[in-house]
This record gives structure tokens, sequence and C-alpha cells, in this order.
């Protein structure tokens, strides 16, 4: 049994933590084919190449595949999937984008953010916001899927498998790229990150939400928001952490004006060790909380910053 | 432009929902049920394309049990036009997988000839994610997903999507699916005038079974369970607790 795994590239380089957590949880299926679709893949076929698990790497470079869209890097799987039992990919934006329309092209199911696997058909996947898990067996000859990342720690590193070009099917020209407006930072990524420190509806402003970067940028930390935040313009909408948004498990999660509405918990419930800033003690984030500092978090927070 | 609004019957989002302790799945008796918040969003783009002469006509869709009847009419008194309602199940227990609703909704494509699909980007039951996408790929169609942003042009859609690293604005060709996210925009409160006169507006039924379209899962669902909890830790007094503790207790500082 072999594994397609479609990897993640931004402007040619490999989204290495998330391919290498995915291929963490996609050990118990046998042998993993990496796919690199992009404009140039050269390196992060290579890269890709050099994880733990990875016994080749079918890379293909086309124009049409330089921006992520959906429709012609659906059809190259989908062009591929004969000879393999499955085909899987990081739940980023990327994938969840990408292969539920692979699924429907291959008239199967797909399930979206495995958190265990239990065998070739026996997955978990978290439902309501992580309010239920669910144990899914699947019928289907081809089983699609995305792996949430969090849920998984990364594979270490081996000796390069072999890279082989596969071509791009035709561009069918449903969709063109316009502008890619991202925000680049020197941050840890929020789904990798070791530390995360988040601000909620409680910051105030957008002005205020400063606080909460110096703290994070002291902590070596990525930032976080909860929708009410990103809603109200505090913080861009890449930051948003919940049910809808990215979901992490640092090792430390810091909630700083945050109540803690059941789709933001959604996102961070399995960081290991959860803080929580919160002026009223009777917010649910503290239900979830390790450490709980029931204050102002506009004194708590310069005061936190300045004594670690 | 006709344009197709696809919309689900889930647990309101705001019910704590309550898992059987049997493992069978997710206590629904009694609960109030509401629109899925992102279909919602999806419809209200829909009325709001129509107030701005970009659409004449929005039809809404809902598949399922008979009682999501109720979620066509509250689109109806958003604004939409006609309902219809594909009675796919009498049990409310069983949801009705995103590929067999994307099966289904392609017969009505089919049928009604829309130039834009306007779909929410999940449901917030099954939390998938799914539909839209294979909706659009049945159809041979372009997709956006997860829009913030959404302009009709020249026979095309210029999405502004929510991706990982920010934004990114696409544009595609229509007929078109495009899906949506929190931010593109507020729904409108309905009022008890446009509920009254929703309740003229057409609503047809069909049968899963009459559009010829098998909704038996291809995922069976082995059980359903809790996820472990957390319980709640320690009050900590000041700062220097705080760091003490996150040092020298939980040694992540």
């Amino acid at each position: 049994m072999t594994v397609l795994l479609l990897a993640e590239t931004h402007q040619g380089r490999l989204a290495t933590d998330a391919v290498a957590r995915t291929l963490s949880a996609l050990a118990p299926l046998g042998d993993v084919h990496v796919l690199v679709a992009a404009g140039e893949g050269a390196e992060a076929a290579r890269e890709a190449a050099s994880l733990k698990g990875v016994s080749k790497v079918l890379l293909a470079e086309s124009e049409s595949l330089r921006h992520g869209l959906a429709e012609p890097a659906a059809a190259l799987i989908a062009s591929l999937a004969s000879g393999y039992r499955h085909i899987a990919a990081p739940a980023t934006a990327f994938a969840r984008n990408i292969l539920p329309r692979v699924a429907a092209l291959l008239n199967v199911m797909v399930l979206s953010d495995v958190i265990a696997v239990h065998g070739a058909e026996s997955f978990d996947r978290p439902v309501y916001a992580g309010n239920a898990v669910q144990t899914v067996q699947s019928t289907d000859p081809v089983v699609v899927f995305t792996v949430r990342t969090s849920a998984f720690a990364a594979v270490g590193r081996q000796e390069g498998a072999p890279v082989e070009r596969v071509a791009a099917v035709a561009d069918p020209g449903l969709s063109s790229w316009i502008e890619d407006m991202a925000v680049v930072s020197e941050r840890p990524e929020l789904a990798s990150a070791r530390v995360v420190v988040s601000g909620g509806r409680g910051v105030g402003s957008k002005e205020s939400f400063d606080a909460i970067i110096q703290l994070a940028d002291k902590m070596g930390a990525a930032v976080g928001a909860s929708r009410a935040a990103v809603d109200l313009g505090y913080a861009p909408n890449d930051w948003q952490v919940g049910q809808t948004g990215k979901v992490v498990a640092p090792d430390l999660y810091v909630a700083v004006g945050i109540s803690g509405a059941i789709q933001h918990l959604a996102g961070m419930k399995d960081s290991k060790v959860i803080v929580a800033i919160n002026k009223d003690e009777d917010a649910p984030i503290f239900k979830v909380a390790d450490y709980a500092l029931v204050g102002d978090l506009f004194s708590i927070v310069p005061e936190l910053t300045g004594k670690l | 432009m006709k344009i197709l609004v696809p919309v689900k019957r889930v647990i309101d989002y705001n019910v704590k929902v309550r898992v059987r302790t049997d493992g069978s799945g997710v206590d629904l008796a009694n609960v109030k049920m509401s629109m899925n918040p992102f279909d919602e969003i999806a419809v209200e783009e829909a009325v709001r394309l129509k107030e701005k002469g970009v659409a004449s006509e929005i039809v809404v869709v809902s598949i399922g049990v008979q009682q999501a009847k109720d979620t066509l009419r509250s689109a109806l008194a958003m604004g939409a036009d006609r309902a219809i309602l594909i009675d796919a199940t009498s049990d409310v227990n069983q949801d009705i997988e995103p590929l067999a609703v994307a099966r289904l909704l392609s017969r009505i494509v089919e049928a009604e000839r829309p130039d834009l699909v306007i779909a929410g980007k999940q449901a917030i039951d099954n939390d998938m994610n799914a539909t839209g996408q294979m909706l659009a790929g049945l159809l041979g169609w372009g997709q956006a997903t997860f829009a913030s942003k959404i302009e009709i042009a020249d026979g095309r859609a210029v999405v502004t999507r929510e991706v990982d690293g920010g934004l990114q604005t696409i544009g595609v060709r229509l007929p078109a699916v495009v899906t949506v996210d929190l931010r593109l925009n507020e729904p409108r409160y309905v009022s008890l005038p446009s509920i009254m006169k929703a309740k003229k507006k057409p609503l047809e039924e069909r049968t899963a079974a009459a559009l010829d379209v098998d909704v038996t899962p291809r995922l069976k669902i082995v059980r359903t369970v809790e996820p472990p909890q957390r319980v709640a830790g320690v009050r900590v007094a000041s700062v220097d607790e705080l760091i003490e503790k996150l040092k020298n207790q939980a040694g992540v500082l």
C-alpha cells in the first residue's frame, strides 16, 4: 500500500513542519510518495526527499501550479491517483481547498482533520468544534484525508529519497491568480510555535494589541487572536485560533482578554499548558486554564513582558 | 444572474453539545436547531448582490429531513426568492455526507442553471469543509473558497480568500462555486413582515431517490466519544507567582 502526500510549498519552499508532522500520521499506512506541485519546486522536492518515511518524491512544475489554485492541482492529483490507497495532506487552507475536489473527481468521500490513524480504513476526527471525536471507517477504495498537524510530532531526517518528475496536466483555465497579500513575519509560525500568545476582545483596540505582540516577541512566541479580535480589526485573519481558524497545540498557550467561547477552545484546548489572563473571574477560559490570573491585562501584560 | 445557495440545518451555534454516553452520537433531541452560520453569510451575500442589481433571482436548497423547511423559510425571510427541499432521510441523526450533498446539488444545478453557487465554507456540525469544493469538482466549475470579499464583473467573480499566510485574491470564471468565510458580511436580522412574506414564497419538494442519488454514507461512524476534558488549574495572585509556576512547576519557561 502506498500513500500519496500532497506537500505545500510557498514560493518554491516546502512547508517542512506541516509535511513532517503529516508524515508521522501516515507512518502506519505504508510507503509514502510526496507530491510537490509548484511553479519551481526542485528545492522543495529535495527537502521533502530528506524527511523520514518518504520513499519517493514526485515533482510537477508548471505555471498553473504556482499559486495553489485548486483546479489544476486537483486534476493533477486525480491523474496520479491510480495505484494509491490513500491520498493525504496537512489540513491547511491550501489542502482544504484542493483535496475535497480531488475526492469528488474520484467519487469518494474526504475526511477532514484526522487526529488518529488506527489502520488503513479507520480514523479519528473531531466534530462539533472538537466537542466530540468520531471514529470512522471508510468504505471507499481510495481514502482521501487531511491531517490535523497539531496532533502529531514531526518526523526526523533521512538520506534523500529519489525525486521523479511528473507532467502537470493541462490547465483548465477556470480561475486565475490576481495577488497574494501575505504578511511576512520573523515570528514563529502559529501552527508550529512552541509558545503562542493570543489576544481577544478584552484587548480593546488595534493599538493596545501591540502589548500582546511585545509579550509574544519577548517569549519568542507566535501571535494568535480570538475571532472577536479579528472581527473587530485588532488582528489579521490568519492569526485566528479556533474551530474555523487555526488549531494549535503549543507547549504554552497564553490567552489574554479572551473569554473562551467553545469555538475558540476548539482551537487551543490541546495545548500542554494554558495560561489565562482576564479581568472577569467567571470567564469560561479559566475552566481550561492551568494557571489563571484575574486582573487588568493592561497592567499585567507589560509587567509580565518586563519581568521575563 | 441567478444564484443558488445551499443551506444546512444544524445544531445552534450557542448550544453546548452533549455526547451520548453509549458512543452512538450527539444528543439532538429537544435541542435548538438553526441555519448553519456560514450558510447565513452565504444567503446574506446573495441577497446583497440582488439588492445591488447584480443578481436577479436567489434559489435556496436544503438537503436532509422535513424539518429543514424551517431553515429554508429563514433563508426566504432573509430575501431569497424560492426554496427547494430535498428530502433525503427521515432520521434527524443521519448526516448526509458532503459527497452525496454535492451530487444532489449538481442535479439541481443542471436543472436550475445558476451562474453562481454561494455556499458556507463548512457546517459547524461535521466540520468537514468539503461540499463546495466537491460540487465544483463534480460540475467541472472553478472554485473560490473561504471568501472574505466577492465582486462580480465581466463574467467572473473576483474573490479575496482567507488563507494561511494572509489573503489571496483570485478571479474565477462564471459559472463558479464560491464558499464563504466569517468576515464576508454580517447577516441581517429578519423582520416580522419578512417572516410573514416568506410563508408565501414558493417551496418545492424533491426526494433524493427521485433525483437518483444514493445517499448511503461512505464513512461508517463506529463511535462518537467526548474528547478528554481539561480540568481547571490554579489561581495565581501575581505576575511573579505566574512566572515562578511556569518556570518551576510547568517547566515551560
